[in-house]
């Protein structure tokens, strides 16, 4: 019961922050109002990543054979299936959600627990979404964008999605005797390999760009808003229009 | 300043010639733009598979980029309002480290698709450009989205900016170069030299 309370209220938490979703006055590549806090929080999820994260993805995926790596990050996504079930519901889009509830059951059963993933060789890709995105085809403006701490790069929408997310994933409802850890550290799993697979690219951003909070900043924005789709902002960057100005 | 002319010229003769009139936006088609593309893309292709060592791949990529990539519309418009204030030599010495540094740091995504191989799918008109969308393919990941912004506006038909999954090289050296330039207070010199060994 008092898990229900807590969940209850992280919902009301999460709803009273996104009407108090802030917006640009005008349309803007970048919206960052709380940049000197953003810069803070930035500096030390670098330190995090330089002290655990870096060394852990390392260790990850010099220390653990492939197919034991891909059988982790195939339980721990799968254990996220239902959560997408839920969010391709909530965005009405019908066909994605009889997608993943196909792609969760296989893999719950063929798949053992998950573990292996044969839906994706009957043609049943991944389709991954989240609450950040089904706050957005409900009409959610981005707000401002939020350096998270661990969690990195974000907006105040796509902020209030995982919190919902993290809290109200519906595995639990479906496997009622998972423990609580299970999922959370699913979680945790998929962004150490994520962070182990994109090391190249990572590292380049962190480590070698000269303003590595810009350059992390405008990477999330470009990647997020071509993921949802958002053609609100100018899509593409004319240099003619702005050099020979017509 | 002299292709700048040129390229003008060649412009006011074409809206004269009233082909630029029948075809508002660009001359460009999008046969033409998928055709550069799809060249494009084979020569990378080419390269990602090739087998070389690393530095022989940077210069391969260079190539690539000097022969299909509009290389000095992209590097002042990474310079950005400090472009203005740069004399013609420090533009041309400027295009030409920010080439080398471009092979280099997209050379080394690139390496990232060996045995892998990108395919083009569609070309469309977008604004005053062609937008050609590819997918690249590498083994045991699942596909992403690679396009190509065409544009015959430097006279010649090249693309001026390259997207990964949505990730803009162009946006995103404007906003590289405009924080090394920062950190050297705006010395042009300076920045030319660095680039020379980064990336």
């Amino acid at each position: 019961m008092p898990n229900v309370m807590h969940r209850k209220f992280a919902v009301l938490a999460v709803l009273l922050a996104l009407s108090a979703c802030n917006t640009p006055p005008g349309p803007v590549e970048v919206w960052d109002p709380y940049e000197a806090q953003n810069r803070q929080i930035h500096a030390d999820n670098v330190a995090t990543d330089r002290a655990v994260l870096r060394p852990v993805a390392r260790a990850w995926s010099e220390g653990i054979p492939g197919p034991v790596r891909q059988g982790a990050v195939n339980f721990a996504t799968n254990l996220e299936a239902p959560s997408h079930v839920v969010n391709d519901v909530l965005q009405g889009e019908g066909e994605d959600a009889v997608h993943n509830l196909f792609r969760f059951v296989i893999n719950s059963t063929l798949g053992i627990g998950g573990i292996f993933d044969p839906a994706s060789s009957f043609g049943l890709e991944p389709r991954s979404t989240d609450f950040g995105e089904t706050l957005f085809v409900w009409g959610a403006p981005e707000g401002a964008y939020l350096e998270l701490p661990l969690l990195g790069p974000s907006t105040e929408r796509d902020a209030a999605g995982t919190v919902v997310d993290i809290v109200l994933n519906p595995v639990g409802v479906i496997a009622s005797d998972l423990p609580n850890w299970v999922s959370p550290t699913g979680r945790v799993v998929r962004v150490i390999d994520t962070r182990a697979r994109l090391a190249t690219s990572i590292d380049g951003i962190l480590y070698e760009s000269a303003d590595s909070y810009a350059q992390s900043r405008s990477i999330y924005l470009q990647n997020r808003r071509f993921e949802l789709g958002d053609e609100a902002e100018d899509t593409y960057f004319d240099p003619y229009e702005d050099l020979y100005g017509e | 300043m002299a292709n700048e002319i040129s390229r003008r010229a060649v412009l006011g003769g074409l809206s004269a010639l009233g082909v630029a009139a029948a075809t508002p936006a660009t001359s460009l088609t999008a046969d033409a733009a998928r055709d550069l593309i799809t060249q494009a893309v084979a020569d990378i292709n080419a390269v990602i598979n090739s087998g070389k060592s690393e530095s022989a791949m940077y210069r391969d990529f260079e190539a690539i980029f000097r022969r299909y990539a509009d290389v000095p519309t992209i590097a002042r418009s990474a310079l950005g309002p400090d472009a203005r204030s740069a004399s013609r030599a420090q533009l041309s010495a400027f295009a030409d480290a920010f080439t080398g540094y471009l092979a280099r740091k997209y050379g080394k995504r690139f390496r990232e698709f060996i045995g892998g191989s990108i395919t083009v799918r569609s070309a469309q008109p977008v604004k005053s450009f062609l937008e050609v969308r590819a997918t690249a393919d590498l083994p045991g990941q699942a596909p992403f989205a690679v396009t190509f912004l065409v544009s015959d506006r430097s006279g010649r038909d090249l693309f001026f900016d390259l997207l990964i999954e949505g990730i803009s090289l162009l946006k995103t050296e404007r906003t590289e170069i405009g924080a090394m330039l920062d950190q050297r207070r705006g010395d042009i010199d300076l920045l030319i030299r660095d680039l020379q060994t980064a990336g």
